[in-house]
């Protein structure tokens, strides 16, 4: 392992990699990616694949705007096919009170040339046609979300970042972040030392020990929630194109699998703040109950397993993104909240040039590490699962 | 053994992965069963590993020296075997 480097990113998940790839690409050189386990094991490689603009909010649209421009290209730019499909997200709608805030977040998602539009139980049904639209008054739909397959992703990060000359040492763990005077001196990890100025946090929903190591004194509440996920056995592939999401079902979302034609999603069922990542009996029946009273044929199709992953919740389900001013040089992109995979390519790409140019057009003041503190919560994101 | 018999024996029936493809991503350095297991799904299908994820493990094993005893193999997820949704979701119906 070497022991200089001018960036040590903490955390191998998509952020982390994607903010390397970033640095690297804007001419920034002697990184390092430090990975406690395997690339992706903490939340990207068990989070539920989705890809939307349909946000509330003019921050995560226009972030997450900017993430499927990116998505789109990602296979020629990085070089590796990551199954990236726009077959769309459908919310669907039960009361007067729903269709009231959707039509005013398609109206804000319109403003910033996302398609999104307010459609009948019927347009719902000629998508989906194995639909239950019973109790359906209208749907949301966007036809240019999408998703994506994380492995893949993370793979094409990492390699398109190596490639550019990243270090990445997976099994390698941070124990501790030596700070004097307020700069940042060296890391400390279970494989060696390395000295290093700069330190970005990407660890999500181990970013608060991170923190505490480096001694920021912000207040940052970031807790991990067990949320699961459910696969079933493949089927027709194009049955489900988009990602069926229902707040009246308690935020179950689901789709069909691009390439593999197995169902996947899950609805938020939620325990913690733990780090125990222990699947649950009571999710594999409610998801199957709530799946079933969706779509009913999928009673006949067999779950093949559950599993569990992190949501680094906030207390407004935003992600915190930004530079620690007491710790010259500390920069953290975490808490996530179950955003983080899609909104990965825009984040990435805005805190390289935070980094490199000391400012970023894109709006990342909206995940500022301080709102916390100040008392500043941002408006609840848009969150199922 | 020539690619051709290598593209010829089967490792994962569920999704049809060939001795050459692990053998392939182990060649380009990717060498942690919890990765290959994403990238090509061995242990992914209705099986959940049961016969793969040992053979995947002895391949890890030959071709890069580590003792099979320290690849840990990927974690058995619920259920056990596949079972249909209905009888999952059933009786909640009548709760």
């Amino acid at each position: 392992m070497r022991s200089k480097a001018k960036i040590v990113i903490i955390g191998g998940g998509i952020i982390g990699l994607s903010v390397a790839y970033n640095l690297a690409k804007m001419g920034e050189e002697d990184i390092v990616v430090l990975e406690k386990s395997y690339l992706g094991s903490g939340s990207t490689f068990r989070c539920g694949s989705g890809i939307r603009q349909q946000f509330g909010d003019d921050a995560n649209i226009q972030m997450m705007k900017r993430s499927v421009e990116i998505w789109k290209n990602m296979e020629n730019e990085l070089g590796y096919n990551v199954e990236f499909e726009q077959g769309g997200y459908l919310f669907l709608l039960y009361d007067e009170e729903e269709l009231k805030t959707f039509e005013r977040n398609v109206k804000l998602q319109n403003k910033y040339g996302v398609p999104s539009r307010i459609i009948t139980p019927e347009e719902a049904k000629e998508i989906v046609p194995l639909l239950n639209t019973d109790g359906v008054i209208a749907a949301a739909f966007n036809h240019t979300d999408g998703k994506a397959n994380p492995f893949k992703a993370v793979f094409a990060y990492a390699n398109a970042a190596k490639k550019l000359g990243v270090d990445i040492y997976e099994y390698t763990e941070a124990k501790d972040i030596k700070v004097e005077d307020g700069k940042i001196k060296k890391v400390i990890t279970d494989k060696g030392e390395i000295e290093t100025g700069r330190v970005i946090n990407a660890a999500n929903a181990w970013a608060p020990l991170i923190n505490k190591m480096a001694g920021v004194p912000v207040d940052i509440p970031i807790h991990p929630y067990k949320h699961q996920g459910i696969k079933t056995e493949p089927f027709k592939i194009g049955e489900i194109n988009p990602m069926i999401v229902s707040f009246k079902h308690d935020g179950v979302y689901m789709t069909q699998e691009a390439n593999q034609g197995g169902i996947i999603g899950g609805y938020a069922l939620k325990y913690g703040p733990t780090y125990d990542i222990t699947p649950t009996y009571e999710f594999l029946r409610g998801v199957s109950y709530r799946f079933s009273q969706i779509i009913s044929a999928l009673k006949y199709l067999n779950v093949i397993r559950i599993w569990a992953g992190y949501y680094a919740e906030t207390p407004d389900d935003n992600a915190v993104i930004g530079r620690i001013n007491e710790v010259d040089e500390f920069y953290i992109a975490a808490g996530f909240s179950g955003h983080g995979f899609m909104l990965a390519p825009a984040v990435s790409e805005a805190m390289a040039e935070l980094i490199v140019d000391g400012k970023t057009s894109k709006p990342l003041w909206f995940y500022d590490p301080y709102r916390f503190e100040r008392g500043e919560l941002r408006e609840q994101a848009v969150q199922m699962g | 053994m020539s690619d051709d018999l290598r593209e010829r024996i089967i490792i994962c029936r569920c999704n049809d992965v060939t001795l050459k493809d692990i053998e392939d991503i182990i060649d380009s350095g990717i060498t942690d069963i919890e990765e290959i297991k994403r990238l090509t799904r061995i242990g992914m299908g209705p099986c959940q590993g049961r016969t793969c994820l040992p053979l995947v493990a002895g391949i890890i094993a030959r071709k890069t020296g580590k003792k099979i005893e320290e690849i840990e193999l990927p974690a058995t997820r619920v259920p056990i075997r596949p079972v249909p949704m209905g009888v999952l979701a059933g009786d909640i119906d009548e709760e």
